[in-house]
């Protein structure tokens, strides 16, 4: 059913204070499955992400899904750290059906569906708090589950967790994405991107500056920007200069 | 000192009309404080999340407004319900009801100030997150409002020790009428002015204590919920 | 979770369940008197008595004399019951009250520290007062608009005194009610004039005693009168004239002659004496 969710950026500019964010970044994402966003610190990967989303607007050019109207995309966000509230674990994913104003059984439903999907289905009534950093995340990966949505966008989901946690999280988006979900993910995990991405934007300094799929950017990038980006993230590897 | 002597034998051998004086304040400020916090706490935590031209303003407003002269909002509250003032078809005057419009004035910009002040540091943490779950602004409110209900608490418990120990306004706007609006503060000011000071005492006494327990059980709710979702 | 919401539910509920009446019952009214007549018990005594007869609440509210009346002015009142005859028939001259009647007087009285650093003790109240003012001895003065306050300034008029020109600290106006007047008299050892129902009833006398007394000057004509129902139509005419009927009635009249603290007597019905109607 996603199979045609397009994404296309244009011109996107941000400059808040004065400081360039995004300086005319141009994308247009067409393939099902997972998207990463690639890129140094600053490079304006998570407010690309967020102006995908509607969390910012840019200062000029335009986010478009295609034919389709952004309000009728489904869109969820997962953040590097769950926002939490005081409560129950079944009453923090229960806060993404609020605006359904679903009958409450049916909610409660979705919920318990959701937590069963990540593993949580016996710590439902605990308070949220107790959880570990991992068991938050998957929180917050089954708040937006219960919305079932299309398109989830998710920033540096994995960053603050161990490798255990990681790779449950990564279980589960990879499962998702197979669902149906689209998925963009912004990851300063080079080794996350290569199993998880169909294809990679690589960001620098408010601009694209390559897109293509993950075999090729990973291991012969095409630009001297992205170069020397994954020089730095992975010292070991020799990249091929393209033509 | 010896004054104080008395005003403890007293307390040993409260009798009926003390202790529904007693009742009365606490009806009194317990619902102003009721009422004051179904208008206050919205608002203070809308005035926390939104951007409007002349926020500043309204929260220095709002905030000074925190001390408001009791006997001011009683002059107010008096000219409006009297029968000659635009509410005096409501006969409130002279009555509970009255009294109890006057502390929830007095209750609100507290409760409004502090709210925002408690709904706006954490709605720096968990602004981003609401808004990707595409709640409205209520929506927002009420989560905020919930996820910081133990906080609030403390905002609430501050406005009902401002209710119950004022006297200005309830003295005013109820009159003092004995078995009808003599509340604990009132009751306190009619005794000093009688120049019987232990009573004065005793009747202060029982006020603190009053206070003391209703702040202690709120305090016990707060804990063991709290020990529940840290 | 839904252990708090639960209670705190129950206590919404229940306060609201609780709340006071926020109208007055059918059969009450509301009387604007003086703190004198509040303070000293007065009422305490009389009022069950008159409920217990009619069945009508009475609720009043004590405030100075120039107090009382503006709230009668304003229609909050049903009937005024206060002491200073020249404001009371200015009220009725105005068309705020009907049918002022007079019902008791009590007496007013000069309390002053026991030494008596004026030599003012006597019976003669303006000698007093000159005494007073030519040693400058602190005198505390309501200063409140009161009838006891009204009464003090007429005093001090007959005395020959101005008292505002009288300059310096001794006469002090204090702007508040006859209690706070007898408590900083007490506490600064100052000369201070008061109805006898409150000295009586005051337990804070520290040095103070009573100087002057006795003096016809010094009585102090109580008079009501029901708040003009043509003006405020919210009056309760009915239950108030009740009330106005009740304190000129011989029943009403002996229990004010029978109340006493310590064996004496405060308030001396009179009613019929006088009589002014509209």
């Amino acid at each position: 059913m996603t199979a045609g969710l397009q994404i296309v950026l244009r011109g996107l500019c941000f400059r808040p204070n004065g400081r360039t964010v995004l300086a005319g970044l141009d994308a247009t994402i067409t393939s099902p499955g997972i998207t990463a966003i690639i890129g140094p610190n600053g490079a304006g990967k998570s407010v690309t992400l967020r102006m995908i989303d509607g969390l910012l607007q840019p200062d000029s050019g335009t986010v478009r899904f295609g034919p389709r109207p952004p309000e009728s995309i489904r869109r969820s966000f997962v953040f590097q750290r769950p926002g939490l509230i005081r409560a129950s674990v079944a009453r923090n994913i229960a806060l993404a059906l609020l605006p359904l104003r679903l009958p409450r059984a049916e909610a409660e439903r979705r919920v318990a569906t959701a937590l069963a999907r990540v593993g949580l289905a016996d710590r439902a009534d605990d308070s949220a708090q107790k959880l570990s950093g991992g068991e938050q995340q998957r929180l917050a990966l089954a708040r937006v589950w219960v919305t079932d949505p299309e398109l989830l966008l998710l920033d540096e989901p994995t960053a603050s967790l161990d490798p255990g946690a990681t790779e449950a999280i990564e279980c589960l988006v990879h499962s998702m994405a197979k669902a149906g979900t689209k998925i963009v993910l912004v990851s300063h995990n080079i080794g996350q991107v290569a199993r998880l991405a169909r294809d990679v934007l690589v960001l620098c300094q408010g601009r694209v500056v390559e897109h293509g799929a993950t075999g090729q950017i990973l291991t012969m990038p095409r630009t001297p920007e992205a170069r020397a980006f994954l020089k730095a993230e992975m010292p070991w590897q020799c990249f091929a200069a393209a033509s | 000192m010896q004054s104080l002597g008395d005003a403890f034998s007293m307390l040993g051998a409260l009798d009926h009309d003390v202790m529904a004086i007693a009742w009365l304040s606490l009806r009194v400020s317990l619902s102003a404080v009721l009422l004051g916090s179904l208008v206050a706490i919205p608002l203070g935590a809308l005035l926390a999340i939104v951007t409007f031209p002349g926020r500043p303003l309204v929260v220095a407003v709002v905030n000074a407004f925190m001390g408001l002269p009791p006997v001011l909002v009683g002059l107010i509250v008096y000219l409006l319900l009297s029968r000659s003032g635009p509410l005096g078809a409501l006969g409130l005057l002279f009555s509970p009801g009255a009294m109890i419009v006057a502390q929830t004035v007095l209750a609100i910009p507290l409760l409004a100030a502090l709210t925002r002040q408690i709904v706006e540091d954490a709605h720096r943490e968990l602004d981003e997150q609401l808004r990707s779950l595409r709640l409205d602004v209520w929506q927002r409110i009420r989560v905020l409002v919930f996820h910081l209900r133990f906080s609030l608490v403390v905002a609430v418990l501050a406005a009902f020790g401002r209710a119950i120990s004022e006297v200005g306004a309830v003295l005013v706007v109820g009159g003092n009428i004995d078995g009808y609006t003599r509340t604990m503060t009132t009751a306190i000011s009619l005794e000093t002015q009688k120049g019987d000071l232990p009573l004065a005492i005793a009747l202060g006494i029982l006020l603190i204590a009053i206070v003391l327990v209703v702040n202690g059980t709120a305090s016990a709710m707060r804990a063991y919920t709290m020990r529940l979702y840290p | 979770m839904a252990v708090l919401r639960r209670s705190l539910l129950a206590i919404g509920v229940a306060l609201l369940g609780m709340a006071p009446t926020l109208t007055p019952a059918a059969s009450s009214i509301t009387v604007a008197s003086t703190t004198s007549t509040e303070q000293s018990g007065l009422f305490g005594h009389l009022l069950p008595r008159f409920t217990g007869r009619t069945g009508i609440e009475v609720r009043v509210v004590a405030l100075g004399t120039g107090q009382a009346l503006d709230v009668g002015r304003r229609g909050d009142a049903d009937v005024v019951f206060v002491h200073d005859r020249a404001a009371e028939e200015k009220f009725v001259a105005e068309g705020h009250g009907v049918n002022r009647v007079e019902v008791m007087y009590n007496d007013f009285v000069i309390a002053g520290p026991k030494s008596d650093p004026a030599k003012a003790a006597g019976s003669d109240i303006l000698q007093a007062l000159q005494r007073i003012a030519a040693t400058e001895q602190p005198f505390i003065s309501r200063g409140d608009r009161s009838g006891t306050h009204a009464a003090e300034l007429r005093y001090w008029q007959a005395a020959g005194i101005d008292i505002a020109d009288a300059g310096g600290d001794w006469y002090r106006e204090i702007g508040q009610g006859m209690g706070p007047a007898l408590n900083m008299a007490s506490a600064s050892n100052a000369y201070v004039l008061s109805d006898r129902g409150t000295w009586l009833s005051f337990k804070n006398r520290g040095e103070l005693a009573i100087l002057v007394e006795g003096d016809r000057r010094l009585f102090n004509q109580y008079g009501v009168m029901l708040v003009n129902p043509e003006k405020h139509p919210d009056v309760q005419a009915t239950e108030g004239q009740a009330f106005i009927d009740w304190l000129v009635s011989d029943e009403g009249q002996q229990a004010i002659g029978d109340y006493r603290i310590d064996g004496q007597q405060l308030f001396f019905p009179n009613a019929g004496a006088t009589q002014i109607s509209q």
